[in-house]
């Protein structure tokens, strides 16, 4: 009786989001996850439209996207992933393009390093986080940066793996690894621990860590979605990818 | 191929963490099994807790209990000169506390089953409580010691959420089976994933089915 009586209450309720025509869900790499938040309350501002932000690893969100995932724009931590998409139909062809640009930071807290931070790479005694080369673009970048400065075999065997950029940085700010080479847009945290060594690794020595985004093909609402990404190119977005840490490629200049 | 490390990886934590386990598990679920203590149902919630706890709180507060600034982290840096944390030593620490309840619980099932008259009758035989223990409780606590075992193993092997959060995918340190599944499904090698998958869900049916077959021969018997 009682159960009735609340299923009567829950079908009196109205749902949450009212039109599902108007909203657009949008799968979002946890690095981007901040900013996408910023981006879809700027572009609901201008033109009405609701977007819902799910976020997840490149890899995972590309396995659901595959899967039938009911997203309709895929913004992306490589460029890769959303290629492989174009290439399958599952993402909707010449909808493609590099919305930001990642880079890396050399982080830490030990304040045993603060007094040489440049080259604390070398004198590291403790472990060294970066996210993993093979499945995170962010891991492959400093593996890059690694070997393009011979330090790669030296610090192999002190290495620690972090899942995503996120993870990566986790592991630094809780002390538990030395230092680590995170993601510039995690850094901008407030609730991270003060820094002890804080310096963008060289973009010139590794392969840019381009971030790309794709129409879903399955997506019911393709106007809407090339129009959010037509949105990030424009200016008011632009500020808000470059204020998050990433850089903005120089052909959409 | 290396691409079976993971998995000899995993079989090793599994063994020692049940190892540990046993001799943990069993003095407590005994006590746990006679006691009157008021003490009694808040240990018995402390135990049962990693079951409903997701797997991300207990990583997050080991990675801090364990890392260089918590209370353990701090002790063993100092004793070892290393971090506790991307270690198999924290892992196994990890998976103790995990697995804890999947232990605890059917030897206490077991215990307080059997009850406590045969091996008082050993006491007062002169038995010595070690002896009384292991050559009565045991063998009519047997299918307890069977489920604890089987249990604290498989579910080690199938623990994710954990090492995720404190391992480090290490190779050949932390890089347990799961993490090697979960990079594979994220690096798009589906082939490598299906077959490691497919490996534990062949075990994990077969040991739990022996388990249950055992113990229903047991009580057929």
């Amino acid at each position: 009786m009682r159960i009735r009586r609340l299923l009567y209450l829950l079908a009196l309720m109205p749902p949450a989001v009212s039109a599902a025509g108007d909203r657009l869900t949008v799968a979002v790499a946890s690095n981007f996850a901040q900013v996408a938040l910023e981006l879809a309350e700027a572009f609901a501002r201008d033109t009405g439209a609701a977007v819902r932000v799910s976020t997840g690893s490149t890899g995972k969100l590309y396995g659901q996207i595959v899967n039938g995932a009911p997203f309709d724009v895929f913004l992306a931590a490589d460029a890769a992933r959303p290629a492989l998409l174009e290439q399958s139909a599952a993402g909707l062809a010449g909808t493609r393009r590099t919305y930001a640009i990642g880079s890396l930071v050399f982080w830490s807290r030990d304040p045993e390093l603060a007094d040489q931070c440049t080259d604390a790479l070398a004198n590291l005694d403790g472990r060294l986080a970066i996210a993993n080369p093979v499945t995170a673009p962010y891991g492959r970048a400093a593996k890059e940066y690694l070997v393009a400065e011979g330090l790669w075999e030296a610090l192999e065997t002190s290495l620690v793996y972090g899942e995503s950029a996120a993870q990566t940085l986790q592991f630094v700010a809780t002390g538990n690894a030395q230092a680590g080479l995170v993601a510039a847009s995690h850094i901008r945290n407030d609730s991270l621990p003060t820094a002890s060594c804080s310096w963008p690794v060289p973009v010139t020595l590794h392969a840019p860590i381009e971030q790309q985004v794709i129409v879903i093909a399955g997506s019911g609402r393709t106007d809407l979605a090339q129009e959010f990404i037509d949105f990030l190119g424009s200016d008011d977005a632009r500020d808000l990818i470059l204020t998050a840490g990433y850089r903005i490629p120089e052909d959409a200049e | 191929m290396s691409g079976w490390a993971p998995l000899l990886l995993s079989a090793q934590l599994a063994a020692v963490t049940t190892v540990i386990l046993v001799f943990v598990a069993t003095p407590l679920a005994w006590w746990l099994s006679a006691t009157d203590s008021r003490s009694k149902p808040v240990i018995q919630t402390l135990v049962a807790m990693p079951i409903v706890l997701p797997p991300t709180v207990i990583g997050f507060y080991l990675l801090i209990l364990l890392g260089p600034y918590g209370a353990i982290g701090k002790w063993w840096v100092e004793l070892t000169g290393e971090t506790l944390t991307f270690s198999f030593a924290g892992l196994v620490i990890a998976s103790c506390i995990y697995s804890l309840p999947f232990a605890v619980q059917p030897l206490q099932a077991a215990f307080e089953a059997t009850g406590r008259k045969n091996v008082e009758a050993a006491w007062t035989l002169g038995a010595s409580r070690i002896d009384a223990f292991v050559s009565v409780v045991v063998p009519q606590a047997a299918y307890g010691f069977v489920s604890a075992i089987v249990l604290s193993f498989a579910h080690t092997l199938g623990e994710f959420g954990v090492v995720l959060m404190v391992g480090g995918n290490i190779p050949g340190e932390t890089r347990v089976i799961s993490i090697a599944i979960y990079d594979q499904v994220e690096s798009l090698n589906y082939g490598e994933a299906h077959a490691m998958s497919a490996l534990l869900l062949a075990f994990a049916f077969i040991v739990l089915l022996a388990m249950f077959l055992v113990n229903r021969r047991r009580a057929v018997r």
